[in-house]
């Protein structure tokens, strides 16, 4: 039981791209698509998944043995409500004005499929060490995933990248004649329509990736 | 009469301009997963439709009763046991943990209650019940139903808005994925980009419905205006009428006039 399954290397790659939780699995889009029309939020929501995440998947991991079949999933929430309540307090204590600007979403973690898909696959099957591992991966993955959404839509939307913490201007402010900023990117359609035409460049690369392969083989 | 004009607006933003997926976009992973049959996205509109309006009402039974800050009973049994007449007691930090545990219970008794006694809406839509445990939609609505109760609440709900808001945050579920599934129906007969196949091109067509939704911003405060300014409105409408009957009126003294002699 302990030693099948991927190793915690794989677990971790996996995570970055092949099993990437926006991309490939496409789990948990509700804070994808929501938070991220700025890349501060986005980050900010990155980390509080990856910081929920890990410690859910290291405690669900030591307890696998006591796991009963029927109430696992109700336990899983459980462990993960109680840390996200841990992320939201540190938030709302720390960084007031991040914890007003993502709102209800930093509790809708609990409800993110990708944490309670990790501990279902993983976290509940395997040892610490892949459990961790696997994790990371994860978030990583997610972070990556984020942060490519996000800058199109802040880069498009406001013109900027990492808008108060690094100021830095990717299209300059020049006359509104020039470049107006691209109000809809910033609004909800903007996310539907920049996640479902990055998921098409993501497949289109991999398609194009394995013939290549293919060809080389062949 | 004001009372059910506040309702109205109040179910109609929720529904339409603030809807659960176009606008706030929880409810996405049935969205995007369940949305290839109308049947199907249709039974689990209603299956959220349903736990949405129950588990809003335990939550909104819980938070008012004993988590939100100077709830009744919490903060007797606080003064009662701490012998401090003036302590609040603020029991929120518990919420999520407790709305997320009444989710649960809720889907579960759902679930074995229209099991035993509606087989044939179990057939319907009971495999969807299992999963919208995870839902966004419900803990979404219980969060925003916590917003309005307490202390320093600043637009208190009853009971009454909480479940109004909770059967139409559903309602606006339903309507999106039914929407949705319908376009997903005609889309197998379209020819789509081979790497935008799946789901890349239901989020495409989803920010599409999602600008079409945004035509709907202003209609609540329009709405609200044209309901406050009622007695103007109802003048308005009843000119035609007014006229209808002055031109009666106009005719009946004659009428008399021409039939007394």
């Amino acid at each position: 039981m302990s030693n099948d399954g991927p190793t915690p290397l794989e677990r971790f790659i996996n995570g970055i791209l092949p099993e990437n939780p926006v991309y490939r699995q496409i789990l948990g889009i509700c804070p994808t698509l929501a938070v991220s029309n700025t890349m501060e939020g986005a980050l900010t929501m990155a980390g509080a998944v990856a910081f929920v995440l890990i410690c859910s998947n290291i405690l669900v991991s030591l307890i696998r043995g006591l796991l009963k079949p029927h109430l696992r999933i109700l336990v899983f929430t459980l462990t993960i409500a109680a840390f996200v309540t841990i992320a939201d307090r540190f938030l709302a204590a720390y960084m007031y004005d991040m914890s007003k600007l993502l709102g209800p979403y930093i509790p809708l973690i609990i409800v993110n499929c990708i944490i309670i898909a990790r501990c279902e696959i993983c976290a509940s099957k395997q040892r610490l060490g892949a459990a961790v591992m696997d994790a990371v991966g994860q978030s990583l993955g997610f972070m990556l995933g984020l942060m490519s959404i996000a800058s199109v839509r802040e880069i498009l939307g406001f013109g900027t990248w990492f808008g108060k913490w690094l100021g830095w201007r990717v299209i300059p402010a020049a006359a509104p004649e020039i470049w107006s900023n691209w109000v809809i990117m910033i609004l909800p359609p903007g996310a539907f329509i920049t996640l479902g035409l990055l998921m098409g460049v993501m497949n289109w690369i991999e398609a194009r990736s394995r013939k290549a392969r293919k060809a080389v083989a062949a | 009469m004001n009372y059910l004009a506040s309702l109205l607006v109040l179910a109609i933003t929720t529904a339409l301009i603030n809807n659960m997926v176009f606008h706030f976009f929880v409810g996405n992973c049935p969205f995007i997963g369940v949305s290839r049959k109308v049947d199907m996205a249709f039974g689990m509109g209603a299956a959220v439709t349903f736990v949405t309006t129950i588990a809003a009402v335990l939550s909104w039974i819980a938070t008012y009763y004993i988590m939100a800050p100077g709830a009744p009973l919490a903060t007797w049994l606080y003064r009662a046991l701490t012998h401090d007449p003036v302590k609040v007691s603020d029991l929120s930090i518990l919420s999520y943990i407790v709305y997320i545990f009444l989710i649960a219970w809720a889907v579960q008794l759902v679930e074995m209650y229209i099991r035993k006694f509606f087989p044939a809406l179990y057939k319907a839509f009971g495999v969807f019940l299992p999963l919208i445990t995870t839902n966004c939609v419900i803990l979404f609505v219980c969060l925003e139903i916590m917003k309005h109760i307490g202390l320093d609440a600043a637009d208190p709900w009853g009971l009454d808005k909480a479940l109004v808001y909770a059967f139409f945050a559903g309602f606006g579920f339903l309507i999106a994925i039914v929407i949705m599934a319908g376009i997903r129906e005609e889309l197998d007969h379209c020819d789509v980009p081979k790497p935008l196949q799946g789901p890349g091109i239901t989020l495409i067509i989803a920010g599409i419905l999602s600008l079409a939704f945004m035509g709907l911003t202003g209609v609540d405060g329009n709405l609200a205006r044209m309901i406050a300014k009622k007695p103007a409105t109802a003048e308005k409408a009843a000119t035609p009428q007014a006229v209808d009957v002055h031109h009666s009126y106009s005719v009946a003294p004659d009428q008399p006039a021409t039939l007394n002699p």
